[in-house]
């Protein structure tokens, strides 16, 4: 009976394809193997954010009048809202951490080299859509930190040379945070994102399959060892997602994630307040420019500074491969270096001061 | 040319609003010692900052850089003014409305009746020098702005102010007063929180009044106090002890229990125990007494009960449980608190008994979801404990798995050689 329902399945779908593609998959075996598992850590994570982000919207309620109580209701009422809440919290923060590992490791194994450009393009625009359902679901709970940060975000947004000012209203629906920036962060958060997501997570994969798994340029790809993709090392990823799954359950039980108190726009703003640790480091740096640098503006210049940066980086397979098209180990890995040292340093810091 | 034509036409407005002389200024600044001290201080004086100066009290020509013309009589001289004649100086201009409106609007006017009024102004038509004139509070040549912080009369230094006459014991001794006051004070409620910045407390002034002080008269005791404890004084009124502490009966209202000057923070050892101030009229063992001792008995139970739940819903707060529906209503068990304490001053256990049974109700029902948090913490640690257990199981058949099928070296492909 099986056997027929695979058949009458395979004739119409061509599952056997789709087999036959898996079963030629392999994975190169070398001392850096261990780094392809981030790029499988990162799906499941954001799976688990799929699926929680939808049981969460059961009982969510994007206004300024209910998004907080709902968000308490889940919280306190709902049969295990706590734990989804946690781990959604959770597993936003630790799928940025892990998509961040992922992007170095892609760096330091050079594996953005040709004909792996659009690979990392895409790679890198994922990150940034992440960094994006962070800033958008941080609003959400409409509590009083969350409120002022994302003041504090979009007003960072708004100092962005030309196009800051339209930037922060469109983000905000208006002059200020408000209701129509909550309305706009919750559609951004579960309808833009992810679908734009999906695309790209589609279209990234797919691209991995297509030019295979990189091996870093220091060891010969042909004298390489190859494990099958299925069952070897995809029974491993499942031992490190399961792995992953025990961490973020632990989290949320002994670590539930706060809810702090309702957002009151007439109150003042908290002291100290600072975004979300992803966005520690641009924070902490944008203060420590002085408010006018010769006849430019500290924070606009700050600004465009990051917007530099972040291009110069998306092009990273164009100025980190030499013109016959093998990576520029030392300088890639020097600026990869100098990347991570900054981002740790400054991190801490902006929490620190 | 434009710029010419324009000097000219603008010069004689910018003669005349240059500032009038003053040579008494210029003159006493000059000198030395006592008379040029005066000049000194009248900078910060809020006269000067008006547009008055010397002359304005002292009478005299203060364009006249001829001694013997500036302070003539012919001009209005007066010289230093005798200190009873200090009050109708200052009311001179303080006194009419349609001066003082052009400076300050709201400004009262009456203060010089009202000190005719004072014991001060009393005394002082009765020819006691002794007492305080305007410049005794006030100060002088440096006066300034009631709002001004450094203002002698400003809420904070106030009761300072009134104590380097009142807390002089020498300067007192003529009135047979005590001299205690500021002492007591100093150590109340309300200086404390005047202290702290809260200006809102009382001071000297809050219940003797300023310009007009006197002492509260025994029978308007609580109706001072009431203008603060608006609530705690209705209910006083219509208390069994009004009559009975009342001035007629030779009582002195709210101070039976709570003092004047030295007013303390009010606790239930008030109530019941050895420093009980019920004590002073219910023997122990009376009714009275034991009606004292029974509030003291549900105030401490309510609080006690609050602290207890505020404790164990903190406890679960910090495990990362969310409680604060719970605490929110620890604070509306506190509200019941306060409307306990407050009806205490109807001195009828059974006003005093409904806020008490509301509050303890809260303190059950917040102690209660605590406890409940608490539980749910322990049932998540052992829910993950599970969890974690079937997963490591999990993980251990994945690896054995992964094991048998590489054992002999199946799922690798060698390097082509």
């Amino acid at each position: 009976m099986a056997g027929k329902t695979i058949q009458w399945l395979d004739d119409r779908l061509g599952l056997s394809t789709i087999r036959e593609v898996a079963g030629h998959k392999t994975v190169p075996v070398h001392s850096a193997t261990r780094w392809y598992y981030f790029g499988g850590i990162t799906l499941f994570l954001f799976g688990v954010q799929v699926v929680t982000g939808i049981l969460l919207m059961f009982y969510y309620r994007p206004t300024v009048a209910e998004g907080f109580d709902s968000v308490r209701f889940i919280m306190t009422r709902v049969e295990f809202g706590w734990l989804i809440r946690s781990i959604h919290s959770w597993s936003a923060n630790l799928l940025i951490f892990v998509a961040f590992v992922h992007m170095f490791s892609v760096v330091f194994t050079h594996a953005y080299r040709p004909p792996r450009e659009i690979t990392w393009a895409t790679g890198i625009i994922l990150l940034g859509l992440m960094l994006g359902f962070g800033f958008s679901g941080y609003l959400l709970p409409w509590n009083q930190i969350s409120y002022f940060a994302t003041k504090v975000g979009t007003d960072v947004a708004g100092s962005a040379p030309v196009v800051g000012a339209a930037i922060a209203r469109i983000l905000r629906g208006g002059e200020d945070v408000g209701a129509a920036t909550l309305t706009r962060f919750f559609a951004l958060h579960v309808i833009v994102l992810p679908l734009t997501t999906a695309a790209l997570v589609g279209a990234h994969i797919l691209l991995v399959q297509k030019n295979g798994m990189s091996t870093p340029p220091w060891i010969a790809a042909s004298g390489v060892r190859q494990m099958k993709f299925f069952p070897n090392f995809f029974l491993r990823e499942a031992m490190v997602w399961y792995g992953a799954l025990a961490v973020l359950g632990a989290l949320a039980a002994i670590f539930p994630w706060e809810l702090g108190v309702k957002a009151d726009p007439f109150a003042s703003a908290p002291k100290g307040i600072r975004p979300e640790w992803y966005f520690l480091a641009q924070f902490f740096t944008l203060k420590l420019i002085p408010s006018h640098v010769w006849i430019f503006e500290g924070e606009l210049l700050g600004i465009a500074g990051f917007g530099a940066l972040a291009a110069s980086w998306a092009l990273l397979p164009v100025w980190g491969v030499n013109r016959a098209g093998e990576a520029r180990q030392r300088l890639v890995t020097g600026a990869g270096i100098f990347l991570v040292a900054y981002l740790a340093v400054f991190t801490v810091l902006g929490y620190v001061k | 040319m434009r710029l010419a034509a324009a000097v000219i036409l603008l010069a004689p407005a910018m003669l005349f609003s240059q500032p009038a002389k003053d040579t008494c200024v210029e003159c006493h600044t000059a000198m030395d010692g006592v008379i040029q001290k005066p000049a000194l201080l009248i900078k910060n004086d809020v006269h000067t900052a008006n547009g008055l100066s010397c002359a304005d009290c002292h009478g005299g020509d203060r364009t006249s850089g001829d001694p013997t013309v500036a302070m003539s009589k012919a001009k209005g001289f007066i010289g230093k003014p005798k200190r009873t004649a200090i009050p109708q100086l200052c009311a001179n201009c303080h006194s009419k409305p349609d001066f003082m409106r052009h400076f300050k609007p709201q400004q009262r006017v009456d203060q010089f009746e009202l000190y005719k009024t004072s014991i001060h102004g009393q005394r002082l038509a009765s020819g006691d020098e002794n007492v305080a004139v305007c410049i005794d509070c006030h100060s002088v040549h440096d006066i300034r702005a009631v709002k001004d912080p450094l203002a002698p009369v400003y809420p904070s230094r106030l009761p300072d102010t009134c104590g380097r006459c009142h807390a002089d014991s020498n300067r007192m001794a003529k009135y047979g007063i005590p001299t205690n006051q500021l002492d007591q004070y100093h150590s109340s409620v309300h200086w404390a929180a005047l202290k702290k910045g809260d200006l809102s407390a009382p001071n000297c002034a809050s219940c003797h009044g300023n310009h007009g002080a006197k002492p509260p008269e025994v029978a308007s005791v609580a109706a001072v106090c009431g203008n603060c404890h608006v609530l705690f004084a209705q209910l006083y009124a219509k208390s069994v002890h009004q009559p009975i502490f009342s001035g007629a009966s030779g009582g002195g209202g709210c101070i039976v229990c709570h003092s004047n000057h030295g007013i303390q923070q009010p606790s239930t050892a008030m109530l019941a125990g050895p420093k009980s101030v019920c004590s002073g009229c219910h023997e122990p063992g009376t009714p009275g007494a034991n009606t004292a001792a029974q509030m003291a008995q549900w105030i401490d139970g309510l609080g006690d009960a609050l602290r207890h739940s505020e404790a164990v819903l903190g406890e679960a707060d910090k495990a990362g449980m969310e409680v604060s529906e719970g605490q929110a209503r620890v604070e509306d068990g506190r509200e019941n608190l306060v409307k306990a304490r407050l009806a205490m001053h109807s001195f009828e256990p059974e006003e005093m008994h409904k806020p008490i049974e509301a509050g303890m109700a809260i303190a059950k029902e917040t102690l209660l979801a605590g406890q409940a948090a608490l539980r749910e913490k322990n049932v998540r640690r052992v829910g993950l404990a599970i969890s974690v257990f079937f997963i490591a199981i999990t993980i251990f058949a994945i690896w054995l798995v992964i094991r048998r099928l590489e054992a002999n070296g199946s799922g690798y492909l060698e390097p082509s050689k």
